[in-house]
């Protein structure tokens, strides 16, 4: 489904503040594959996905999306087969649209938009629907503006606007990293219950290491721009949070993953 | 008494140029509110239609005919900002500025076309041609009273920008101007919708200008000087005094115009209290700031009680 190949980034290049952020990462990801992804502060995480998102180009390497070549496709255009939920419960959504409309321009991701209305009057009742599967009352206002929700309810609501229309490829940017504990599961169980019914490939960043074991059926570590450990299948499922710290160390020849990993 | 009586003689002709300031004013509002992007390129775009639309009628164009060439030179203005800012990667105020010092020696050039050489000022007499508005019959009870045409025009520009910005082309603009990353990420051409904004916007401030053109009886290079202030001053003038009552978007571009025929009577009454015209614009720039100071300085000031409570607040989502 994706199919990373030997990609590269470096940022502020030629000055002090050169950063070598993607050192030739190479990932090929299985239709239906849901990967965890964790590394500490600088690993190449968020780089990765906004490598894939098409951010900004990458310096080297190639990237295809369920076979088609998008190294040199605009952002705007890789939308076609991505959904994205970030980090910031701010980014995801238009604060200053109504909830309908958000997901109005949602389900028209990878469309061409034409001179039809915006939303049609079948739309609303089909949305109606979905924010009713999220419990957090948002069906009911349907035409509020979405600068009034809180943090939760913008990201739970980022999440159904990336997966409206069924994305190739679902990339999560440590989407509960700003919630509150409790908000955090809530999202994070919607997210699964979501990845599950529409086997969606998906890759999730997460700070937590219990998150990351408890979800998917593989996790990736990143370490100083590549990827350091690749678990999957019955290793995966047996993994505890000591292994992982331990094969960390391993793989990198390094022990600070303790505290830079668990501290965040 | 006096006084009474000569501000309200000043009346219709306030509240006509402020309809047509007002269509201006709409076209500051898509992009300084709905794209976020303060667009300089007006000061002279609103030139440039002015210029069209006289030059093309003084050499025998019909009246609509020039009218519609001006609305396509201000569109075509909107291209070329939109253009150095997106494609050159020039910052949207700095592309508005080189794009509105270009156009000053463009509308010299375009009123010289058929009048014989370049000159700042152009006049177009209601007596030798048919024009759409004219400041001739402004107090008179009759159909060629200009208030009629552009009271019509305004309520067609307003319901068709409604019904645009309701489609998924103008919804995507709005997504645009309300968060670029979002936009993106829903697979919309950031680039393009911002480019399409700047263009219906200084149509629709060329449109204005080939109808204050055509009002005043001539065409100036200078009549743009710090249009867009007042275009500001006439968006801001309307939110503030209408914001809590005009929720629905239609009635949000109604604000616009309200507020512009609402600064050109306060402009009458300042004017007949004493105040030099010369002195209008530093006025008109000192209350515009004062309303845009205002809002952060509520923020910053009277709200200290709120901030906290709102913190808390969010803690519970």
């Amino acid at each position: 489904m994706l199919d990373v190949k030997n990609i590269c980034k470096t940022f502020n290049p030629g000055t002090v503040n050169e950063k070598t952020a993607l050192a030739g990462v190479s990932l090929h990801l299985d239709d239906g594959d849901f990967v965890t992804v964790i590394g500490g502060n600088g690993a190449g995480k968020s780089t990765l996905l906004n490598a894939v998102a098409g951010v900004w180009p990458v310096d080297s390497g190639s990237i295809s999306i369920g076979g088609t070549d998008v190294t040199h496709l605009p952002e705007h255009k890789r939308a076609k087969y991505i959904g994205r939920v970030f980090q910031d419960p701010m980014m995801g959504t238009a604060a200053t649209m109504q909830i309908e409309e958000n997901m109005a321009l949602a389900a028209r991701r990878g469309r061409g938009r034409t001179l039809r209305p915006g939303i049609g009057r079948d739309e609303r009742e089909r949305y109606r629907e979905l924010l009713k599967i999220l419990d957090l009352g948002l069906e009911d206002r349907l035409t509020s503006k979405v600068g009034l929700l809180s943090g939760g309810q913008r990201q739970a609501l980022t999440l159904l606007m990336a997966t409206l229309q069924k994305p190739q490829l679902l990339l999560l940017d440590e989407h509960t990293a700003a919630l509150d504990p409790k908000t955090a599961a809530k999202v994070l169980e919607a997210t699964e219950r979501i990845v599950q019914k529409d086997h969606l490939t998906t890759l999730m960043i997460t700070h937590n290491m219990k998150d990351a074991i408890v979800h998917g059926n593989r996790l990736i570590m990143m370490y100083e721009g590549n990827i350091a450990l690749d678990i999957s299948g019955e290793d995966k499922k047996k993994l505890t949070v000591e292994q992982l710290l331990a094969k960390f160390g391993q793989a990198t020849g390094s022990d600070e993953a303790d505290d830079k990993l668990l501290l965040g | 008494m006096e006084f009474i009586a000569s501000l309200l003689n000043s009346m219709p002709g306030a509240a006509a140029q402020g309809l047509a300031w007002g269509i201006m004013a709409i076209g500051v509002y898509i992009t300084y509110k709905i794209l976020d992007i303060a667009d300089l390129t007006v000061d002279g775009s609103i030139g440039t239609g002015a210029a069209v639309c006289v030059v093309l009628t003084v050499n025998g164009v019909p009246v609509w005919a020039a009218m519609l060439c001006a609305v396509l030179a201000g569109v075509l203005a909107g291209v070329v900002t939109g253009l150095f800012h997106t494609v050159c990667g020039i910052p949207a105020i700095l592309s508005g500025i080189l794009t509105q010092l270009a156009l000053y020696s463009i509308n010299l050039r375009t009123m010289g076309w058929g009048t014989g050489g370049g000159k700042p000022n152009l006049p177009v007499s209601v007596d030798k041609y048919d024009l759409l508005v004219t400041a001739r019959y402004v107090r008179d009870l009759a159909l060629r009273n200009p208030l009629i045409p552009l009271a019509a025009l305004t309520v067609v520009v307003i319901a068709l920008l409604y019904w645009f910005f309701g489609t998924e082309l103008g919804c995507s603009l709005r997504a645009t101007g309300a968060n670029g990353n979002m936009a993106r990420a829903q697979g919309i051409n950031t680039n393009w919708c911002k480019v399409l904004g700047l263009m219906v916007s200084n149509g629709l401030v060329a449109l204005a200008g080939a109808l204050l053109a055509q009002y005043q009886g001539f065409s100036d290079v200078n009549m743009g000087r710090g249009a867009i202030v007042i275009g500001l001053a006439a968006v801001i003038i309307g939110e503030v005094l209408f914001s809590k009552v005009f929720r629905n978007f239609a009635l949000k571009l109604l604000a616009c115009v309200f507020g512009a025929v609402i600064y050109y009577i306060v402009i009458q009454v300042v004017l007949r209290l004493g105040l030099s015209t010369d002195d209008l614009k530093l006025l008109t720039a000192l209350v515009v700031a004062l309303f845009l100071a205002v809002p952060h300085w509520k923020a910053r000031y009277f709200s200290k009680a709120v901030v906290p409570a709102q913190k808390g607040g969010s803690a519970h989502a």
